[in-house]
């Protein structure tokens, strides 16, 4: 009883008169059939995602995910005593936010999706939020730190938004799970870092709210040579600035090929520090593996991982069991996306079940009222930073060979989140 | 010393961005063509130098052996195919299928490949440095690159001036008409440049995809770097062209050491600078 569209398909579907009008004799005729049983009408999940462009690479679980989702909601959604089919209607954000918000409008508008969704980074994200917000729908979201999610959105703290609801971590846990991985090892506390003059890298740099107090308050002395543009060709400038100020600890938040592109070029000149703790770049195994040997010993921020020791609340896998099933199905290692991505739809499917009417407002309603152990750990609003934001864990971890060429992510630094283990001592590279 | 650093290192990244723009300018000095999918199909050649290092076990450098015949024969028969038909007195026809071609050669890719970020590993020779005294050290790969841009440079230059096909090629550039009139086949002589752009293009892709991670969206920002140095350089000029990669590469190392913010906008200023005191570039060979 799940259908699943994509845009090819709603497109194929205007082609023609004809079609027009026999698909809709097909929704006309289903409900009259299901309606003996006491079914109701089918539910629609709007999803936006970036599937191409330059953030595809956080889409790229988005099948997957659907697949097992669409196996998991076989038997209908039951709302105030009548089952009601689920219809995911996933829609490509092609990484741009205009494109986010455009798709997000047409679901809302002429699909008239009953609760939307989006995820990865806040270029889909707030689009469709935004759009959500204006057009009173309600919304869930994650897979986005929630300050570029909620000030992005000129979100005010002491109000907060109505329709729009988010779940994932923030800055000040990047901070404490980065500082506290670099006290496991002796350093100098000097600590280089290469910021882009991007949405990330100004708000992880920010002289107020950003890393340098942060930092400078935990005794550490920040050597930051300004924001450079993404997608810079050459770091010699920070690499000779790191070099003479004797910097052990390389930190930032990175597109993978600017990564690349400093940690070639730092070998090449001999500049070779104890700690490289990258956000951003060294989430995806496939991006770690492609720098050989030198992606060995590198430490990232970790948001889910296999070892996190939680399970699907409706499937019931545990995080290890859904990332073994992605690789045998794709062929490919496990991402960080497909924990949240799964829980997103846990959280949907959780609200949905317990929402007392199919309508806005009783949704809106069931969405305040979460407290969900999902696969990417609980969820619950009300207790955030804000009242539209639910903190899920962040812990700081270490990639590493995990026999033949498979890679490993450890969890060594758990701030704050004691229930994901740790599971080994940090190795200085080199 | 910070500074000389700065100044060596640019000239070696304006190796690569000789290499970026050297495809471009060739085929807009022969047939007036500004190909907008030159940045994806520098993407297309590090895909097809992943494939073959992969299947054939080999590293990055030895697989050039293979990819650039392949990518010089998918030149011949682009051009052959498809963009000897959008050629004419009119410049906007071959843009637009150009631009076309970019945007299906990007989604292409990211259906075969994914949006996987890749990169060509080279061993220990990736981080091999020689060091120059003073703390300065100049990477025996960067090193290389800038090597091969000046030979390549050179050897489309030999081709040029030195050989019939060069004649050919100058020929069809001053007038097409007259060329035919010689018993010269202008689809055939377009074919060939396109060829060896697309074999210059291959080096690029190579030497690109060692230095850093590659993804199918990545080709345009890539192009922008070719065009400037092809204008600061001057039209249709090759030696022009690498001094454009190498004064591009200096200004955004320069600018760097300023300050990192500056880095890409040094670049861009210099660009407008040269296009507002010269705009036929440093070097022109095409007037008019």
């Amino acid at each position: 009883m799940t259908t699943m569209e994509t845009d090819g398909q709603a497109n194929s579907a205007k082609l023609t008169r004809r079609a027009a009008a026999a698909a809709a004799i097909g929704t006309l005729a289903t409900p009259s059939v299901l309606r003996a049983q006491g079914a109701g009408r089918p539910i629609k999940i709007g999803f936006v995602n970036p599937r191409t462009g330059p953030l595809a690479a956080f889409g790229e679980a988005d099948a997957f995910v659907q697949e097992g989702l669409a196996r998991a909601l076989s038997g209908g959604i039951r709302i105030a005593g009548r089952t009601h089919p689920v219809q995911i209607l996933a829609r490509d954000s092609q990484s741009s936010p205009s494109r986010a918000a455009e798709v997000a409008s047409e679901l809302i508008l002429r699909d008239k999706v009953d609760l939307i969704t989006a995820t990865s980074a806040p270029e889909t994200v707030n689009p469709v939020a935004d759009q959500a917000e204006v057009n009173e729908v309600p919304c869930l979201t994650t897979n986005c730190p929630w300050q570029p999610y909620f000030f992005g959105r000129r979100g005010d703290p002491a109000k907060g938004f109505d329709w729009t609801y988010h779940f994932f971590w923030g800055l000040e846990d990047v901070i404490a799970a980065f500082t506290d991985l670099w006290s496991k090892t002796e350093t100098n506390k000097v600590v280089g870092a290469l910021f882009p003059n991007d949405a990330d890298g100004n708000a992880w740099g920010d002289a107020r709210m950003g890393m340098p107090p942060a930092l400078a308050q935990k005794g550490y002395r920040l050597i930051d040579t300004g924001r450079y543009q993404p997608g810079a060709n050459d770091f010699s400038a920070q690499i000779s600035a790191f070099k003479a100020a004797g910097v052990q600890i390389v930190t930032g938040v990175m597109p993978p090929p600017d990564f690349a592109t400093f940690w070639t070029q730092a070998g090449q000149q001999d500049f070779r520090p104890k700690i490289a703790t990258i956000g951003k770049a060294l989430l995806f195994p496939s991006a770690v593996s492609s720098l050989g040997d030198r992606g060995l010993g590198l430490t990232t921020e970790i948001w889910w991982s296999p070892h996190h020791p939680f399970r699907s609340s409706l499937t019931n896998q545990t995080a290890e069991e859904v990332c073994a099933a992605y690789t045998q199905s794709t062929g490919k290692l496990w991402t960080q996306p497909i924990g949240y991505q799964h829980a997103l739809f846990e959280v949907a499917v959780d609200v949905l079940k317990r929402t007392t009417a199919l309508e806005p407002e009783a949704i809106i309603r069931a969405i305040r009222a979460t407290d969900l152990r999902t696969i990417a750990g609980p969820v619950k609003w009300g207790s955030g930073p804000v009242k539209n934001v639910a903190k899920t864990p962040l812990v700081a971890g270490q990639w590493r060979r995990a026999g033949g060429n498979s890679l490993d992510l450890v969890v060594l630094a758990n701030p704050g989140s004691a229930e994901i283990p740790v599971g080994g001592t940090l190795d200085p590279l080199g | 010393m910070e500074w000389i650093n700065a100044i060596v290192q640019g000239v070696l990244l304006g190796g690569l961005y000789g290499l970026f723009a050297a495809g471009l300018s060739l085929i807009f000095g022969v047939m007036r063509l500004v190909n907008i999918a030159h940045g994806d199909l520098i993407v297309l050649a590090a895909y097809l130098a992943l494939v073959v290092t992969q299947a054939l076990g080999i590293g990055p450098l030895p697989s050039l052996l293979l990819v650039v015949p392949l990518m010089a024969v998918i030149g011949y028969g682009l051009q052959r195919l498809l963009l000897n038909r959008a050629l004419g007195d009119d410049l906007l026809p071959p843009l637009l299928v150009t631009f076309g071609l970019s945007v299906i050669i990007q989604n292409g890719l990211l259906e075969v490949f994914s949006a996987d970020s890749r990169r060509l590993q080279a061993g220990a020779i990736e981080t091999a440095a020689l060091p120059l005294g003073g703390g300065l050290a100049i990477g025996v790969l960067p090193l290389l690159q800038f090597g091969v841009a000046v030979a390549a440079i050179a050897g489309l230059q030999l081709l040029s001036w030195r050989t019939p096909l060069g004649r050919a090629f100058r020929a069809t550039a001053d007038d097409p008409e007259v060329a035919r009139l010689m018993g010269l086949d202008n689809r055939h002589v377009f074919a060939l440049a396109m060829a060896l752009s697309l074999a210059v293009v291959a080096l690029a892709g190579v030497f690109l995809a060692v230095r850093t991670n590659f993804d199918p969206a990545i080709g345009p920002a890539r192009l922008i770097f070719g065009f400037e140095a092809v204008i600061i350089g001057g039209l249709g000029s090759l030696w022009g062209t690498l001094a454009g990669g190498v004064l591009l590469g200096v200004a955004q190392s320069i600018g760097a050491q300023i300050d990192p913010g500056w880095q890409i906008l040094a670049g861009h200023l210099l660009f407008l600078l040269v296009l507002a005191v010269r705009p036929e570039g440093l070097f022109p060979r095409l007037r008019g």
